[in-house]
C-alpha cells in the first residue's frame, strides 16, 4: 500500500485523535476570532434593542443538555439582552429537559444582570430580576403543538401554574396578559422539531413575530421560512450565537466556542482534501499500471 | 416749559413702554387662540363584527382626520370609546367580590391543616411547671384560630355559591342591559390607535368569566377621539351602532387551502376507484425499496441478524406509521427465510404497535412459533442513551443489515457511522430534512421524505396505495404549474392571480 | 368489532379536525379544546406504560442475569432516585413529600443530579457527532464524479464562510455561501418540504380513510 492509498483510507481513529488534539490545543490557547454579522442575525437583536420598556418577550427554550454547547450561549445572549432592555420575559420549555436548562440560564442571567455593566457604550445599572414582575417561567408541559396552540387562546389553557405552582392569574407581570396577541414577539430556540410546530402552530395560525435559534445542522432547512417571511430573524449554531453576542457586544461562551469550531472545520478540510489527493493518485497510479 | 416738556417726554416714555408690553403680549394671545381649536375629526367610522373569528370582536375603520400628523394641531392618537352601562361596573363588582371569597376559602384550606399539624406538636410539648407570665401558650391561640377558621369557612362557601349565581345572572342579562343607550352608562375608552393608524379590533375574550368578556349578540356603541399633543384638545366622531359581534361558521380567509383539500381528496379517490377497477397504474422504481429484498437475502446467507430502528417519533407521527407498514413487510420476509430480527424501540407505544405488527407478520408467514417477545423490545426514552444502546447492539450482534426507517434527530448520523463500522448494508428512510444529507452520506440506500411514505405501496404493491401514490403525483404536478404560473404572475404585478392563492387568518 | 371501532374513532375524529380548521365558531373550537384536553390525558398513560415497560425490561434482565445486567441495575436505581429528590423538599424547614410543587423541583439533589450528571452525559454524547461528522465527511467527499465535485466544493464553501484566515477573498467566499443557502439549497429544501407535506396530506388521508392501517399493529 502506497502513501497515496494510505491517505484514502486512513484509520478513523487517527481522524478522531488529531481532531481532539486541535480542539484541546485551541481551547487552551486563548484568542478571539473575528466575527462577521450577518442580516438574519441583526434582524433578531435590533427587533429587541427597538423594543420599548415593559414589553413583553417570549423566549421559548425548547432543547435538551444535547444542544447546551451551541444553543445555551444564545440563549445567555437574548435573555441578558432583554433584561437589560427592562423588557418582561415569559419563558416556557417545551422540551422534556428544557426546565433544567432554562432554571439555569435564568439564574445565571439573574446573576449578571444584578451587575453595573456597559454593552455597546451604553451602561446598564444593575438590577434585581424578579419573577412574577420580570419574568414568569411557566415551564414543561408535553404535546409541545397542544401547547402552542392552546397558549394561542391563553396562557392560562396549558399552563394555569407558572412552574413554581404560582396562578398565572397572580403574577403580576401576567395581568392583562391573555395571549400571543400581548407579546412583541417570540425567540424560540430550539434543537428539534418543535421549531416545525412554532411556524406551523404558533406563526401560521396566530402571525405573530417569530425568530429562531436553531443548532447549527438545522439552521440550512429553515432559510425558506425566512426567505418567505414566516420568521423574520434566525440564528444557526454556535456561529449564530457568537454573531449576537457580537451585536450585543457581551462576549461569552459562544465567541470562545468559535475559535475551536474554526479550527477544527479546517482539520475537516485537511482530511478532505488529504482524501481527495489520495483519490486522485491512485486512481492515476491505477491507470498507468493498467496502460 | 420745563414742566411741559417733562410730561411730554413722561408720555413719550409711557407710549413707547406701552407699545413694547404690547408686542410682547401679541404672541402669547395668538398662541391662546389657537390651541383652543380642535382639530378635524376622523369621518366614514364604521364597525363591523370581527371577521373569520369565534365572535366576541368589532372591528372600527375610519377615514383619518384631515389634521392627521399636520396642521396647526396636529392628530397625534386616536381613542376608541365603546358605550358602557353601569350594569357593567354591578358586574365587575360581583366579579371582584368572587375572587376575593375564592382567595379567602384558598387561604383558609391551606390553613386549617397546617394550623391543625401544628397544634397536635403544641398538644405533644410538656407544659412547664412554673409558669412565668411571658410564657405563652400557643395551644389556646391555635385551637381558637381553627375553631373560627372552621365557623368562616361554610359562610364563605355559601357565599362563593350565592355569588355564583349572581354572576351567571349578570352575564346573562348583559345583552339587555346594553339597550338602554344612551341613559345608564358612560362612554369608556378600549383602545388607543396611533396616528396613520385608521382601524382599530376591540377584542374581547370568550371565557364569560372572565373580566375582559365580550358577550356576542349585544348592541355596541363606538366612537372615535382625535387627540392632539393636549390631551383636553380633541374632536370626537359620529357615534356608530348598534354593531353585534358573533362567531362565523365558514372562515372565508382559508377558502384557498378548502379548494385545495378538496381538489386533493378527489383526486385521491379518482384514482384509487381506478386501480379498485383494475387500471395499471405506473411508479418509478426505487431503489432503496429494491434494496430491501437483497438485503434481507444478505443477512440470511451470513446467518447475521437485521436489524430495524423505528426512530424517535411516537406513534402519532406520520413517519413512525409510514415505518410500520415497512416493519411489518419486512418482518413477513424475514420470517419466511427465518433470520433472526432485532427492533428496539424509543417510545413505548411504538413498541407496542411495533409488536403486535411483527407478531402479525409472523402468523402471515405462517412462523408463529418463531415469534418471540423479545424481538421487539423498549429501551429508553432519552435520545442519546437510545443511541448507546442501539450502537452497542450494532457492535455486538454484528448486523448484515441495518433499516433506520422513521423520525430521526441528531443522532443519525452516530448510527449510521456505527453500522458502517460494523460492516452491515444501510437502508435509510426520513422525512427529517436536516438528517438526510447524514442518511445520504453514510447509508447505502436512502429514501428521501415521501418516498419513506410511499414505501408502504411500492412493497406491496396494492392498488388502493398505489391509486394514493399517483393523486399525490398529480397533487405535486399541479403545485409545480401553479408556482410557475405565480411567478409569471409576480413578474407581470398580476395581483387578482396572486390574491386567489392568499390565505389569511 | 376490535378493528371496527378503532377506525371508526379515526375518521369521526379526523374529520372533525379537518372540518374545525374551517370553522371558528364557539362551539367548533369548544370541541375542539375538549379533545386537546383529552390528548394530555392519554398522553399521562403514556408515560405510565413507559416506565413501567423500563422497570419490566430491567427487572427481566436482572432476574435472568443476561449479559450486562448490572447496568439494568443502575437504570432502576437512577430512576427511581430521580423520582425520590423530585418529591422531596424542605418547607418551613421540616423534609416532606411535596408533589408538583416548587419544593421537589428546588431539591438540590434533583438539581444536582441534573446539572453534574445528566448534562453532562447528554452533551458528551452529542460531542460525539463533531467526530463522527469528521470520519464520514473524510469519507464521503471524494469528487469522483461531477455531482460528487459539486457536492464537494459547496461544503468547502459553506464550512469556510466564517473563516477568518480567508484573506481577501473571505468575503467573496462568504457571499458565495449565502447565496448556495439562500437560492440552490433553499429551491432544493423547498421542493422536498413540499414534496414531504403532500406525502403527510396523503398520508393522513388514507389513514382517516380506513386504507392505511399501520398503526393498528395488523396491517
Amino acid at each position: 500500500m502506497n502513501i497515496f492509498d494510505r491517505m484514502m483510507s486512513l484509520d478513523r481513529r487517527w481522524v478522531f485523535l488529531f481532531l481532539a488534539a486541535v480542539c484541546v490545543i485551541t481551547y487552551i490557547i486563548d484568542f478571539q476570532i473575528p466575527i462577521r454579522v450577518e442580516n438574519e442575525v441583526k434582524t433578531i437583536h435590533e427587533f429587541i434593542d427597538t423594543l420599548k420598556p415593559d414589553e413583553i418577550v417570549f423566549i421559548a427554550i425548547d432543547y435538551d443538555p444535547n444542544a447546551l454547547a451551541e444553543l445555551h450561549p444564545m440563549c445567555y445572549a437574548v435573555m441578558e439582552h432583554c433584561f437589560r432592555k427592562n423588557l418582561k420575559v415569559i419563558i416556557t420549555a417545551l422540551s422534556q429537559n428544557g426546565p433544567g436548562m432554562a432554571e439555569q440560564a435564568i439564574f445565571d442571567i439573574a446573576d449578571s444582570v444584578k451587575m453595573d455593566r456597559e454593552y455597546n457604550g451604553v451602561h446598564y445599572k444593575g438590577r434585581e430580576i424578579r419573577n412574577g414582575i420580570d419574568y414568569a417561567f411557566l415551564g414543561y408541559k408535553p404535546y409541545f403543538q397542544l401547547v402552542i396552540l392552546g397558549m394561542g387562546q391563553n396562557f392560562r389553557l396549558p399552563f394555569p401554574t407558572d412552574y413554581y405552582g404560582t396562578p398565572l392569574d397572580s403574577l403580576p407581570m401576567m395581568q392583562g396578559v391573555q395571549n400571543y396577541d400581548q407579546v412583541s414577539g417570540v425567540i424560540a430556540i430550539e434543537a428539534g422539531n418543535i421549531a416545525d410546530a412554532w411556524i406551523a402552530y404558533g406563526q401560521g395560525r396566530f402571525y405573530f413575530p417569530l425568530a429562531l435559534g436553531l443548532t447549527g445542522v438545522m439552521g440550512a432547512d429553515y432559510y425558506p421560512f425566512l426567505n418567505s417571511r414566516q420568521i423574520f430573524g434566525l440564528m444557526a449554531g454556535l456561529y449564530g450565537a457568537a454573531q449576537y453576542e457580537e451585536l450585543a457586544d457581551n462576549p461569552g461562551l459562544a465567541k470562545d466556542g468559535m475559535r475551536i469550531q474554526v479550527y477544527a472545520h479546517l482539520v475537516i478540510i485537511l482530511f478532505i482534501l488529504m482524501g481527495n489527493v489520495g483519490y486522485f493518485m491512485s486512481r492515476s497510479e491505477k491507470k498507468r499500471q493498467g496502460r | 416749559m420745563k414742566h411741559k416738556s417733562l410730561v411730554i417726554l413722561l408720555f413719550i416714555f409711557c407710549a413707547f413702554t406701552l407699545s413694547a408690553a404690547q408686542e410682547d403680549a401679541a404672541p402669547v394671545d395668538t398662541v391662546q387662540v389657537d390651541s383652543i381649536l380642535p382639530p378635524a375629526p376622523v369621518s366614514m367610522l364604521t364597525a363591523k363584527d370581527g371577521e373569520n373569528d369565534h365572535g366576541h370582536s368589532i372591528t372600527l375603520r375610519w377615514e383619518l382626520s384631515a389634521d392627521d400628523g399636520a396642521g396647526q394641531n396636529s392628530v397625534l392618537s386616536y381613542e376608541i370609546f365603546r358605550w358602557v352601562p353601569f350594569f357593567m361596573d354591578t358586574l365587575q363588582s360581583i366579579q371582584d367580590s368572587l375572587e376575593q371569597t375564592e382567595a379567602y376559602i384558598a387561604e383558609l384550606r391551606t390553613f386549617l391543616p397546617r394550623a391543625e399539624k401544628r397544634l397536635k406538636e403544641y398538644r405533644k410539648r410538656k407544659k412547664p411547671k412554673l409558669v412565668i407570665v411571658i410564657f405563652v401558650d400557643s395551644t389556646q391561640f391555635y385551637e381558637d384560630t381553627i375553631a373560627a377558621s372552621k365557623r368562616l369557612l361554610p359562610e364563605y362557601e355559601e357565599q362563593l355559591k350565592q355569588l355564583r349565581q349572581w354572576r351567571k345572572q349578570a352575564i346573562d342579562e348583559i345583552p339587555q342591559a346594553h339597550t338602554s343607550y344612551p341613559e345608564q352608562g358612560e362612554w369608556r375608552k378600549v383602545g388607543t390607535a396611533l396616528s396613520g393608524q385608521a382601524n382599530f379590533k376591540d377584542v374581547g375574550v370568550k371565557e364569560r368569566k372572565s373580566h375582559d368578556y365580550m358577550a356576542d349578540h349585544t348592541d355596541y356603541y363606538y366612537r372615535v377621539d382625535a387627540v392632539t399633543a393636549d390631551p383636553a384638545i380633541r374632536a370626537s366622531s359620529e357615534i356608530v351602532g348598534p354593531v353585534q359581534s358573533y362567531g362565523q361558521l365558514f372562515n372565508t380567509g382559508r377558502i384557498p387551502v378548502f379548494v385545495a383539500v378538496l381538489v386533493f381528496c378527489l383526486l385521491t379517490i379518482l384514482f384509487v376507484t381506478r386501480a379498485r377497477r383494475g387500471a395499471e397504474l405506473y411508479v418509478r422504481p426505487l431503489a432503496g425499496i429494491e434494496a430491501v429484498d437483497d438485503a434481507i437475502g444478505r443477512a440470511t446467507e451470513m446467518g447475521k441478524p437485521i436489524l430495524y430502528v423505528l426512530g424517535l417519533g411516537t406513534a402519532a407521527d406520520i413517519g413512525t406509521i409510514a415505518s410500520f407498514t415497512i416493519l411489518g413487510r419486512v418482518a413477513k420476509r424475514v420470517a419466511e427465510y427465518q433470520t433472526k430480527l432485532i427492533v428496539p424501540c424509543y417510545d413505548p407505544i411504538v413498541m407496542t404497535v411495533a409488536q403486535e405488527t411483527v407478531k402479525a407478520a409472523y402468523l402471515d408467514a405462517g412462523r408463529p412459533d418463531d415469534y418471540y417477545e423479545d424481538i421487539v423490545y423498549f429501551v429508553t426514552q432519552s435520545q442519546f442513551a437510545y443511541v448507546a444502546a442501539v450502537n452497542g447492539t450494532m457492535l455486538r450482534e454484528l448486523p448484515a443489515t441495518n433499516m433506520y426507517m422513521g423520525v430521526f434527530f441528531a443522532e443519525s448520523l452516530i448510527l449510521a457511522e456505527t453500522g458502517a463500522l460494523a460492516g452491515s448494508i444501510q437502508i435509510a428512510g426520513t422525512d427529517q430534512v436536516a438528517q438526510l444529507p447524514f442518511f445520504i452520506v453514510a447509508c447505502d440506500y436512502t429514501l428521501i421524505g415521501e418516498e419513506l411514505y410511499a414505501a408502504s405501496a411500492y412493497l406491496g404493491r396494492e392498488p388502493i396505495l398505489l391509486g394514493s401514490l399517483k393523486a399525490q403525483d398529480y397533487a405535486k404536478a399541479a403545485v409545480i404549474i401553479l408556482a410557475a404560473l405565480g411567478l409569471l404572475a409576480a413578474s407581470l404585478d398580476w395581483t387578482a392571480f396572486i390574491n386567489l392563492f392568499s390565505v389569511t387568518s | 368489532m376490535r378493528r371496527q371501532i378503532p377506525l371508526a374513532l379515526v375518521f369521526i375524529f379526523g374529520v372533525f379536525m379537518i372540518f374545525q380548521y374551517f370553522v371558528p365558531h364557539e362551539s367548533s373550537e369548544w370541541i375542539y379544546e375538549f379533545l386537546l384536553d383529552w390528548i394530555y390525558i392519554i398522553g399521562i398513560f403514556a408515560l405510565a406504560l413507559g416506565i413501567w415497560s423500563l422497570i419490566r425490561v430491567s427487572v427481566a434482565k436482572i432476574k435472568a442475569r443476561k449479559a450486562n445486567w448490572g447496568y439494568p441495575i443502575i437504570t432502576i436505581a437512577g430512576l427511581f432516585l430521580m423520582i425520590l429528590f423530585g418529591f422531596t423538599g424542605y418547607r418551613d424547614g421540616s423534609l416532606g413529600f411535596h408533589f408538583m410543587t416548587a419544593e421537589g423541583l428546588s431539591n438540590p439533589m434533583f438539581r444536582n443530579f441534573f446539572d453534574y450528571i445528566l448534562i453532562p452525559i447528554q452533551s458528551t454524547m452529542f460531542a460525539l457527532l463533531a467526530f463522527f461528522i469528521a470520519s464520514a465527511a473524510y469519507r464521503a467527499f471524494r469528487a469522483r464524479n461531477v455531482l460528487a465535485s459539486l457536492l464537494l466544493v459547496a461544503a468547502l464553501v459553506v464550512m469556510l464562510r466564517f473563516n477568518p484566515y480567508m484573506g481577501p477573498i473571505g468575503p467573496y467566499v462568504a457571499d458565495a455561501a449565502s447565496w448556495l443557502l439562500n437560492v440552490p439549497n433553499l429551491a432544493a429544501k423547498r421542493a422536498i418540504i413540499i414534496g414531504i407535506g403532500l406525502g403527510m396530506v396523503a398520508t393522513a388521508l388514507k389513514i382517516i380513510l380506513g386504507i392505511e392501517r399501520g398503526y393498528m399493529g395488523k396491517g
